[in-house]
């Protein structure tokens, strides 16, 4: 083999390494899901800002489909985005409307059934105003809505009747079914940062302690609230 | 060790050369004392983690007698290594082979007399360290071999007698509950100052670590195990709590502050959080020093629950086939 050729091939073989590098890193590890941005209006202890969250039993738009994961609507479009990221203004007050169309699941330790961070520590379930719910007793939980750093858990309600249990929905984003609707609010920190989210209840089936794949991946059941100044 | 330790010094048919031993012996006498007197005076009360509490004084205590005791070691080491290559290296134009190797037997006598006294010596002091600090503020696991003093009472709590904490560890968070205050849970970890606390480390989930690191404290928190760690707190003020075992996506955001306050304040504290957490309180299940969150009693169990055949919690422990995941 000629040197050029050997040279050519040594170029060529160098410059697939780098760019199956390069795509490995743009395509795999710096993708994720989109970010919906609330904080249209600025920051500020006055500001109010709305949102609105969908737990859903299935995930049909995801190479996942059995995974349990948790949608963003969108606030310009209205549109349901499969995403756990979102952008809050810091200071404002936070009020967040949860759609709850999973069934339930007993948690691991009942005391995540304690409504905490929440203004007035207490949400609303279906219209009904609750400061704890017993998971076990009811089995009314399907999820929670837990950002430690702010001290935030909120326990989310689920159909809870077994006619409902087993009726849920079966396309994403759940449109129609059986749901319960939390309602609460929190104040956002007063100074910029990432608050990562996440829910404590063990959904994640199949996994070990119910709390691997969708309950370990950005964009299922954890995700990050951004704070902006 | 058991080379010639003259190679360029008197020998037949050469002149009487320096002591190259007395050299090193005065070198390393002057840096060592140098070295522990800088290590015992200026960074000994710079020491980790402290003297925020018990265990933590103890640990830096150890951690100085640890310096203290090896910074003549390693002197030894270093300068002999530099001695030998000032004074031993090879010069321009000497072609001589350098003097033959024997063995001294004094010499690995010596080494390995006190090596092995050196050895011995740390095994005795670290026993006496464990014993002395009651575990040294590591997990003892289920049945402590050294336990502080005071009678332990889980039906209540007074000052003098240990206060026992229960630490909870569940991806990605832990919580503690007081058995001795009608059993609440809670985010917070206090703790009153100059008592003896008895730690009680389980997990709900995985493998988990307990580090309060400013209080001298690591013990493993592991599924259907209690782990059992002393500390005392010495001192007012905040310290920080850390999951110390990889244990999932957010490990790293697995952290805590707690306090230490004065014993009326801490018992204000429990009183407040013990009317604060009552409600959640009241379903918790009864006190006990392991979970297992695969067995639901069925009197806790509503009629839903029992219609949808639902015993546990979701999950389960780890699978025989472990660590074997679907």
């Amino acid at each position: 083999m000629s040197l050029p050729v050997r040279v050519g091939t040594l170029l060529v073989a160098f410059l697939a390494v780098v760019g199956g590098a390069i795509f490995v890193v743009i395509h795999f590890l710096l993708a994720g899901p989109p970010v919906i941005d609330f904080t249209a209006g600025g920051s500020g202890p006055g500001k109010q800002v709305n949102i609105v969250l969908q737990e859903d039993p299935q995930n049909t738009v995801s190479t996942k489909p059995d995974w349990v994961s948790y949608f963003i609507q969108d606030p310009k479009t209205k549109q349901w985005v499969h995403t756990t990221l979102f952008k809050v203004p810091a200071g404002a007050t936070i009020n967040v409307t949860v759609l709850g169309y999973d069934g339930c699941t007993p948690a691991r330790n009942q005391f995540f059934g304690k409504v905490t961070g929440t203004i007035g520590g207490t949400e609303t379930i279906d219209g009904k105003t609750v400061r704890a719910v017993d998971t076990w007793k009811t089995c009314s939980v399907g999820h929670t809505f837990s950002i430690p750093g702010i001290g935030l858990n909120v326990p989310m309600g689920s159909p809870t009747t077994i006619a409902e249990n087993n009726a849920l929905c079966t396309d994403s984003p759940c449109t129609s079914g059986p749901k319960a609707t939390m309602k609460f609010s929190f104040h956002a920190p007063k100074t910029s940062g990432n608050y990562f989210w996440q829910c404590r209840i063990p959904c994640g089936g199949g996994f070990v302690t119910g709390f691997g794949g969708p309950m370990q991946t950005i964009g299922f059941m954890t995700g990050n609230m951004e704070v902006t100044s | 060790m058991a080379a010639e330790s003259q190679p360029a010094g008197a020998g037949p048919g050469r002149p009487a050369g320096p002591s190259h031993g007395m050299r090193i012996f005065v070198l390393w006498l002057v840096v060592s004392v140098a070295a522990d007197l800088l290590i015992g005076l200026v960074l000994g009360p710079h020491l980790p983690p402290g003297t925020m509490s018990s265990a933590a004084h103890d640990e830096q205590d150890a951690i100085l007698w640890m310096a203290l005791a090896s910074a003549p070691v390693v002197a030894f080491v270093l300068i002999y290594f530099g001695y030998a290559l000032v004074v031993w290296r090879h010069r321009e134009g000497d072609d001589e082979d350098g003097p033959a190797l024997h063995g001294h037997a004094r010499i690995q006598t010596a080494w390995i007399a006190g090596t092995s006294v050196i050895v011995l010596a740390l095994a005795v002091f670290g026993t006496v360290e464990l014993i002395d600090s009651h575990g040294a503020g590591a997990g003892e696991g289920p049945a402590p071999i050294w336990k502080p003093p005071g009678h332990v009472s889980l039906a209540s709590w007074t000052p003098g007698s240990p206060v026992v904490v229960q630490v909870i560890a569940q991806q990605w968070r832990f919580t503690y509950r007081y058995p001795q205050f009608g059993g609440f849970e809670t985010y917070q970890l206090v703790l009153p100052e100059n008592q003896w606390v008895q730690f009680d480390v389980t997990s709900l989930d995985v493998i988990h670590s307990f580090w309060a690191y400013q209080l001298g404290v690591k013990a493993d928190a592991n599924p259907n195990v209690n782990n059992v760690a002393y500390t005392k707190p010495t001192q007012l003020g905040r310290f920080t709590v850390r999951c110390a075992e990889l244990c999932g996506l957010w490990h790293g955001a697995m952290f805590n502050y707690g306090s230490v306050v004065a014993p009326a304040r801490f018992q204000s504290w429990a009183a407040a959080t013990k009317s604060f957490m009552a409600d959640v309180t009241s379903f918790l299940p009864a006190y006990a020093t392991t979970y297992d969150p695969t067995v639901i009693p069925a009197f806790r169990s509503g009629p839903v629950m029992k219609k949808l055949g639902l015993t546990s919690a979701g999950g389960g422990y780890y699978p025989p086939q472990d660590p074997v995941q679907p």
